[in-house]
């Protein structure tokens, strides 16, 4: 087996006496998509935060490349490999299409200093923020404001925003969430292709689309990973079920 | 409806025309106004680049303007009383020439905005606007209460500082030097606007959470833009009393960071020429307004409400009919 591109090691995060990430030990291997679901409530947010770096954990390690990435700031660990697609489209709404991918170009290339030469006319960035917009199908949107587009191609710029990043990992938070039937279909098909650039783990609430996608799924409830498994293994896990549907009479 | 380029160019023009038929009818006092306008929107120039494309809704403002001021106050103090200035470890004589108190009120403006900056951008909205506030107010008092330079009532310089190969004291020639001033921090805006930094400074406004996940610190991104903002707004405090050849406390005064973020207001938040039209019309209402009532500031409030309600995006936000770039 080989070395895992992102791990968890006994991840803990506290809310005064609620406990939201209980001892989460989980990893990401080369070429997989590993799915997170789980009910309501059940910490996956706050999980991928502490994996993101927005929240700081009580205690536990986050590895990316086996690298200690715990006590690194989010721009730091996106520097390490980390593309990170947000659940609620965290898009400059004001600015275009091409002006929010390039600004994922920026940050993985030159950083954001050069402060005279107008950046748009930069022909290495532009083509690369292109090409982004090219693999989810935007290129043709590129001069729209984020705020005029609909739900769906909004999810597409997050995507291609995290591509610029040439990520070693995608952590995308419910990337389905809001999309039509068709949206979610096209999404899961782009999706599909996507793992062979770099392993994604998948926090989602669509089913067909984890079932469809995740090599492996997890199972996250009351802060906990109550099993980690195949898809065959995870249909016909009764624990899974209870914590779904409730236990058997 | 009229193009942005159009109105950027005709308010260039029309700063300038107004000086040449002020010189040609002779009315030295218009150009006297003209300068002020110019060196009120330079300071707005500076706090545009900071609150208009960083988001960064500063209230003190003022502290830069002030200590622009006071670095020039202090040190033509110290020339026209031929005394040595004691920093401690050493001394310096003061200067009178506008050259090095230019590149004093920066540095210092720009070392003080780092300082504030790194204590106050740790607070977002409603805090960071009273951090620097407070931060005003303590400049304010500091100089109230320091007799060395006049305390309260402030020191008078009694001729205008001095630039290499021009006769500052004609009226026409103080307003070109700080015309080119304003055209500098102008261009700076413009290419600042347009650079990687100021594409990533846009976007850390509207959603810092994405500029960290693609790698940046937007807190870093802000700082810098608050120490060039700091900077502009210092270079135009110097200006400004050489303009008035006095410096006291009330240009530490947190009305004037008021104004200053009113003149953007009126102008255009985050437009490139949104500080120039604000401060052209702040003077020019100062004057009319402020000669048939004391209570102009009265009406003043009433166009700014006008404003606010009825033109988003300021007086260039309604004659180009776009809101944008942001409201």
């Amino acid at each position: 087996m080989s070395d895992p591109v992102l791990a968890t090691h006994g991840l803990m995060k506290s809310f005064g006496a609620l406990v939201a990430t209980d001892d989460v030990s989980i990893d990401l291997r080369p070429g997989e998509i590993h799915a997170i679901i789980g009910p309501n409530g059940a910490g996956k947010s706050t999980l991928i935060s502490q994996i993101s770096g927005g929240l700081a954990s009580d205690a536990g390690r986050v590895e990316i490349m086996g690298q200690d990435v715990t006590a690194l700031s989010t721009a730091a660990r996106a520097r390490a490999g980390l593309g990170r697609t947000f659940q609620i489209s965290a898009l400059a709404m004001e600015d275009t299409v091409f002006e929010n991918v390039l600004l994922g170009v920026i940050g993985a290339t030159a950083g954001a200093w050069a402060m005279f030469s107008p950046v748009a006319r930069n022909r290495a960035l532009a083509e690369r923020a292109m090409a982004a917009l090219d693999q989810v199908g935007l290129a043709n949107a590129k001069d729209t404001r984020c705020a005029d587009l609909s739900h769906g191609q909004r999810r597409q710029v997050e995507v291609a925003v995290a591509l610029t990043l040439a990520p070693k990992a995608f952590v995308m938070d419910e990337p389905m969430a809001g999309l039509g039937a068709e949206g979610s279909k096209a999404l899961t098909g782009f999706l599909d292709g996507l793992r062979s650039e770099a392993p994604i783990l998948l926090v989602e609430h669509d089913m067909d689309a984890v079932f469809a996608l995740a090599d492996r799924i997890s199972v996250l409830v009351n802060g906990q990973v109550i099993v980690t498994g195949t898809v065959a293994e995870i249909r016909s896990s009764d624990a899974v079920r209870e914590a779904y549907l409730g236990a058997a009479p | 409806m009229i193009p942005e380029r159009a109105i950027n160019a005709a308010v260039i023009c029309g700063l300038l025309a107004v000086p040449i038929w002020a010189v040609m009818a002779d009315e030295i006092f218009t150009i006297t106004l003209t300068t002020r306008a110019v060196i009120l929107a330079l300071a707005a120039v500076g706090l545009n680049i900071a609150l208009g494309i960083g988001g960064l809704v500063s209230f003190g403002h003022a502290v830069f303007f002030g200590l622009g001021g006071y670095a020039m106050g202090i040190l033509a103090f110290h020339a026209q009383t031929f005394t040595p200035l004691d920093l401690g470890l050493v001394s310096v004589n003061g200067t009178k020439s506008m050259p090095v108190i230019w590149v004093v009120a920066t540095a210092v403006s720009a070392l003080a905005a780092w300082v504030i900056g790194l204590l106050s951008l740790r607070t977002t909205g409603v805090y960071f606007i009273m951090i620097t506030l407070a931060f005003g107010q303590m400049f304010f008092y500091f100089t109230i209460s320091w007799s060395a330079y006049g305390g309260e009532d402030g020191m008078s310089i009694y001729v205008r500082n001095g630039f290499p190969g021009l006769n500052t004291l004609v009226p026409i020639q103080f307003f070109g030097l700080c015309f080119a001033a304003l055209c500098l921090a102008l261009l700076l805006q413009w290419r600042l606007r347009g650079s990687a930094f100021g594409l990533a400074l846009n976007a850390a406004r509207q959603t810092p959470e994405r500029v960290e996940t693609v790698g940046l610190n937007p807190m870093r991104l802000k700082l810098l833009a608050f120490v060039i903002s700091g900077a502009i707004t210092g270079l135009a405090g110097a200006l400004f009393a050489d303009l008035n050849r006095f410096v006291s406390p009330t240009m530490f005064s947190w009305q004037l960071s008021g104004e200053l973020i009113i003149l953007i207001i009126i102008g255009g938040v985050g437009r490139l020429m949104g500080p120039v039209i604000g401060a052209a019309i702040f003077v020019a209402l100062e004057h009319w307004l402020g000669g048939l009532t004391d209570f102009w500031h009265v009406w003043l409030g009433a166009i700014l409400l006008l404003i606010v309600l009825f033109g988003r995006g300021g007086v260039i936000g309604l004659l180009t009919g776009k809101a944008g770039p942001h409201v």
